[in-house]
């Protein structure tokens, strides 16, 4: 009895606890919620709804229409082109998303070991490719199934291939095609960040380390660096995932759309597909919901690996 | 006697350095060669660019390319100077908007011990997985529903609130002595004041950092899906569209590729340092 009036007394006096603090810091809300309400209906709605609006038929018309699970029952069980796209993003994701995350981190390291000019030059070419965009058109050009693609005109000339090879249409080539624009563009966000990691380090570490006697900068690099750099490669860690589940979207622009044998077509292009080519949203709310889905889990399962080895 | 073994500035070895700098200079040269390719293509004459083997250089360059892009540009529905002014209004507006509500934002989520502020910062941390690469499927229902579509709304509010903006902005903000903020309070500032007037002043190479992501964020932004008049479309839609008429058009679609391109390439130039302080503090704590 006394135990529950006690707790009933503490429950309440932290609401009014609450509620002093939020009105004396009404100003703050007030400078947040331009930001929020604005990332609200752009990002946190469209995220959300996508489940409900998954159980429907909706073709933007109509108003939808309940159908209950019937949507993910034809994705797992019907829709052979979605087993497809599942396999193509696995791929993208375990074959981009690693070595670009790894790529990111030891061209970084590399770059910091150069001397000052050095680093600045390096960081730029390193990062024009995020720069420079969607510049789709010019790799068109190098993968160009004609003798004027850049590709088949050095393979020619060297005697690899006898003939153009169609390397945007070709299924056994798409794939790979994609990647290497992918693996080009990956130097970004996170590449920046541990860049400046990097060098932010505390050099006195450097000199202690040396006199516990490091020999050489792959020691100082696991011993001394990678610990001090947690925060940054966590960060880099979330940006790649972001990139190597949206990468197939480049086989979009890249190749023809859907590409042969769906040989590009990921869980991306599949929502694209479904909710801007036919506009049966309720199909692509689906796909987007279990999207969504997979990356937070992706996102948490690395995060807590990372930070269990790290120790941040 | 102390010894200390003093770490050389440049590296362990010499040959160690040697090895490292050629490495990258392939991969440098990796990364530039579609640029390069590019920007060599755009200036080549019509009787170059139809040559087998390809050339990786141009003898007779020539601005043959940029003048009839303008031409193909002109002949659209709409003269080519709406385009760019679209493109301009697009990026201005986007950046501009959000170098404010996203510096806003921040200091409340970095400086303000407020119920709510820490749940705030949570959903930030998770939603920067959630760029507008992986959400413009669903985003297409939420601006349908608020008559967004084909109006200039659908193509600057999507991409102002940047999960990524706040978040590099809170972070730099975080390293801001708390002393600076409490002192301004006692003089009885309130949370506008000490954010505009004590915090702004002191992130500025965030706020340049913040500018160049915006910047090249808003200059890719090719409305596809999310307008269709003609007058409303910005350049990089309508450069895909006159690239897409294939082979005869190769020098004018580099030359369009150019034309994109360089904006965000020099402006990068321009700010790089900022940029490499501000990602510093870009780590993210578990």
């Amino acid at each position: 009895m006394f135990g529950k009036e006690k707790s009933q007394y503490i429950e309440d006096s932290k609401f009014r606890y609450t509620m002093r603090e939020m009105k004396k810091n009404g100003s703050a809300y007030i400078l947040a919620l331009p930001y929020f309400l604005l990332f609200l209906i752009f990002t946190g709605i469209p995220v959300v709804i996508s489940l409900p609006v998954g159980f429907t038929n909706f073709n933007m018309v109509q108003f939808p229409q309940w159908v209950g699970l019937s949507n993910f029952y034809t994705l797992f069980l019907q829709d052979d082109v979605f087993l497809i796209a599942i396999q193509n993003t696995l791929v993208f994701a375990i074959i981009t998303g690693p070595v670009s995350y790894i790529a990111c981190f030891l061209l970084a390291w590399l770059i910091n070991e150069m001397p000052g000019p050095l680093k600045t030059v390096f960081t730029y070419i390193f990062y024009a490719p995020t720069l420079a965009g969607n510049i789709y058109a010019t790799w068109q050009l190098i993968f160009s199934g004609d003798t004027y693609g850049f590709l088949n005109s050095v393979l020619i000339s060297l005697g690899l291939i006898n003939g153009p090879q169609q390397w945007l249409t070709d299924a056994r080539y798409i794939l790979m095609c994609v990647i290497i624009v992918q693996m080009w563009m990956s130097l970004g966000a996170g590449f920046l960040s541990l860049r400046a990691g990097f060098q932010g380090i505390d050099k006195s570490g450097y000199e202690a380390g040396a006199i516990e006697g490091i020999k050489n900068r792959f020691q100082e690099l696991l011993y001394i660096t990678i610990p001090a750099m947690g925060p940054q490669l966590l960060f880099a860690a979330v940006m790649q995932i972001t990139s190597s589940f949206t990468a197939g979207d480049i086989g979009r622009f890249l190749t023809a759309f859907p590409s042969t044998d769906y040989a590009a077509h990921t869980i991306m292009t599949h929502a694209f597909d479904y909710g801007s080519v036919r506009y049966e949203m309720g199909y692509a709310c689906a796909i987007c919901f279990l999207l969504f889905i997979v990356m937070i889990l992706v996102n948490n399962v690395i995060r807590k690996a990372m930070a269990g080895i790290l120790d941040t | 006697m102390r010894i200390i073994k003093k770490r050389k500035k440049w590296g362990g070895s010499r040959g160690g350095d040697i090895a490292i700098f050629i490495l990258l200079v392939l991969i440098g040269l990796f990364m530039l060669f579609p640029i390069y390719l590019s920007v060599i293509q755009s200036i080549k004459p019509s009787e170059e660019l139809f040559v087998f083997p390809p050339k990786l250089y141009v003898q007779r360059p020539t601005s043959q390319n940029f003048e009839d892009m303008l031409k193909v540009a002109g002949s659209l529905d709409v003269p080519f100077s709406r385009y760019v002014f679209n493109s301009v209004f697009v990026s201005v507006v986007v950046t501009v908007a959000q170098l404010f509500l996203s510096s806003s934002a921040a200091y409340v989520l970095a400086k303000v011990k407020a119920p709510g502020v820490k749940a705030m910062n949570k959903v930030i941390e998770i939603a920067l997985l959630f760029t507008s690469s992986v959400t413009y499927i669903v985003q297409y229902i939420v601006m349908a529903g608020m008559g967004m579509i084909d109006t200039y709304w659908a193509i600057t509010l999507p991409y102002i609130a940047t999960p990524m903006g706040l978040f590099l902005m809170k972070q730099f903000m975080g390293q801001i002595p708390e002393s600076m903020i409490e002192a301004a309070k006692l003089d009885g500032a309130s949370h506008l004041r000490v954010c505009w007037q004590i915090v702004m002043p002191n992130v500025k190479p965030a706020w340049l950092t913040l500018m160049i992501f915006a910047f090249q964020g808003a200059w890719q932004i090719t409305g596809y899906l999310f307008v269709y008049s003609e007058q409303l479309k910005p350049i990089p839609i309508v450069m895909q569209q006159i690239a897409a008429a294939g082979i005869a058009r190769t020098g004018v679609s580099s030359a369009t590729v150019v034309v994109l391109m360089l904006p965000p390439m020099i402006l990068f130039l321009i700010l790089q340092s900022n940029v490499v302080e501000t990602m510093a503090h870009s780590g993210l704590k578990d």
